[in-house]
């Protein structure tokens, strides 16, 4: 069924009773072309661009869970094409122009919201280091405005603008930038992959790769061994335990990050707001509850939740910027698992094993990139060779010098 | 988080910075025939596991001593906390 304005007033005529399923409960067949691990953002971007892009339909998505149930279902929604350096920013607009065109492409109400985002600048060399950025976006072709304080001012007039340690100065702004509805990013590649023909699997576990003179041709699974000519991994923070089946030791560490979302309250905060002094980035969601994070908690996890330290910190950012925050309730609290990477940038490439390929190393900043790594891993999948955009995102850049860190922090997951 | 100082006895994990994991303590030979690939390997490639996990804490607000703290990644409960400095002498690195 071909979702539209006019199927909704036909189906309200008929007392909703003629919505079906948006995809298909399917069971693991035997054997497909490609097998993707990981029923996330990433994993179902990749089957329907797969399937829509390059034809290829013979294809499963297997979720140990329920699709949405990870890091796609989990964070703040923020998208935005904000990078320094040449081998992310292409990659990152990409996305930004995948996801203007998504709802389109799919057929589903992403709610892909472009109310822009702002890096707030309390310092003059961090304005340096922003007009640098914003610079070299513009060269990429993505949109960049350099505001100062009076613009800022009547966007945000409530803002702590004249705090004693962290005075706002101005801010970096992305108007193209803004939020998505997380679970419906999920569920709308879910319905499109479906549509052509790809299976979604859920409960459906990996728990090993079928090796064939050292070539991987399947996967062993909870509900039986499913062959492959090509599986494709993308499990995000769960990288380096499903990797670890295949005997491979990833530059990854898997770490918590938390969320945090306020009762509903009257529109106030109209775009997404950054700290620039301190971790709190905050947008205020379609329901009205304010959605806020900040640090990663900084030690290896894969319990999907947090201590307190890191919510006090980000309590006083977001304190140090809108004091205001402080008298609302906060509704809920909740962690995710990251895949960070040793240069805090992610991985698209083939491994070592004939027919083994990975997607993964997101950080905290994946659900941004799922239209472009899904576009992109297909690509790889599909033709055996990067994606131009992915181009710099190989395993191999640790070994050649040719790291990608945005942020300067060298080897240590925890500071990226 | 709590972690049980050796020396200090339990002090808060937010006194604690972190490093990650404690196979960083076996620096690889640098005149070794494979040094390159083994410091590849040593700088960059990590086991990860979800259970029990041997890691690196620098109590940076406190004695500013490192430790060797053994905790599990799916609960984070910490069962073994010893001076990394113990540790590097029995695996006979220097301190
Ligand atoms: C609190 C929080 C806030 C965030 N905020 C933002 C943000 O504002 N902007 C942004 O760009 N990014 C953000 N991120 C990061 C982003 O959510 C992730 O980088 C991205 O979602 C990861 O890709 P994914 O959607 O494919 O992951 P997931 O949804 O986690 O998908 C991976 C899937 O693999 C499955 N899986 C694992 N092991 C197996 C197995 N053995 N067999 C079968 N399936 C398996 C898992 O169950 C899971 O469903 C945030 C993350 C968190 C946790």
């Amino acid at each position: 069924m071909r979702y539209s304005g006019f199927e909704v007033i036909k189906q309200a005529l008929r007392g909703h009773r003629g919505w079906g399923p948006a995809w298909r409960d399917a069971a693991p067949r035997s054997e497909y072309d490609m097998v993707i691990v990981g029923g996330g953002g990433h994993g179902l971007a990749t089957a329907h661009y797969l399937a829509s892009r390059y034809g290829i339909t013979n294809v499963a998505v297997i979720e140990k869970g329920w699709i949405g149930g990870g890091n796609v279902g989990r964070n703040t929604t923020i998208i935005r094409s904000n990078y320094l350096l040449d081998g992310n920013e292409p990659f990152y607009e990409m996305s930004l122009k995948l996801w203007e065109g998504l709802e389109q492409d799919i057929n589903y109400n992403a709610m892909v919201s472009q109310r822009g985002i702002v890096n707030l600048i309390h310092t003059d060399a961090q304005r340096d280091a922003f007009t640098r950025r914003g610079n070299a976006m513009i060269l990429n072709g993505a949109d960049a405005e350099l505001l100062d304080q009076g613009a800022i001012r009547r966007e945000y007039p409530w803002l702590n603008f004249d705090d004693a340690r962290f005075p706002i100065k101005g801010g970096l702004a992305q108007r193209r930038g803004g939020t998505v509805r997380h679970d419906a990013v999920a569920w709308g590649y879910a319905r499109a992959a479906d549509g052509r023909g790809v299976d979604i699997i859920q409960n459906c576990e990996v728990t090993g790769f079928v090796m064939d003179g050292g070539a991987c041709t399947g996967v062993e699974t909870s509900r039986g061994t499913i062959r492959a000519g090509k599986v494709g991994v993308a499990v995000a923070g769960n990288s380096g335990r499903v990797m670890a089946m295949a005997g491979m030791r990833l530059p990854i560490e898997s770490h918590v990050l938390q969320a945090f979302v306020t009762e509903g309250l009257k529109p106030i905060l109209p775009g997404v707001i950054t700290f620039g002094a301190g971790h709190f980035y905050v947008s205020q969601s379609d329901k009205g509850g304010l959605v806020f994070g900040g640090d990663i908690d900084g030690y290896n996890s894969y319990a999907q939740r947090g201590n307190l330290p890191v919510v006090e910190d980000v309590c006083e950012g977001g304190m140090a910027i809108m004091p205001m925050i402080g008298r609302a309730r906060l509704l809920r609290m909740w962690g995710g698992v990251m895949d960070m990477s040793m240069d805090g940038s992610p991985i698209i490439d083939r491994t070592h094993i004939d027919g083994l390929y990975f997607n993964g190393g997101w950080c905290y900043g994946g659900f941004k990139a799922t239209p472009a790594s899904g576009m992109a891993f297909a690509h790889l999948l599909a033709t055996g060779r990067p994606h131009d955009t992915a181009a710099a995102y190989r395993f191999d850049r640790f070994r050649t010098g040719r790291m990608i860190d945005e942020k300067g922090m060298g080897n240590q997951p925890n500071l990226h | 988080m709590l972690i049980d100082h050796p020396l200090l006895g339990p002090r808060d994990a937010s006194e604690f910075v972190y490093l990650g994991d404690a196979s960083l303590i076996d620096r690889p030979d640098w005149q070794a025939d494979d040094a390159a690939r083994a410091f590849h390997d040593y700088a960059y490639l990590r086991d990860n596991p979800a259970g029990p996990h041997r890691e690196l804490w620098f109590h940076e607000g406190g004695d500013r001593s490192w430790l060797v703290v053994t905790r599990d990644t799916t609960t984070h409960e910490i069962t073994d906390v010893r001076l990394a400095r113990d540790v590097a002498l029995e695996r006979r690195r220097s301190s």
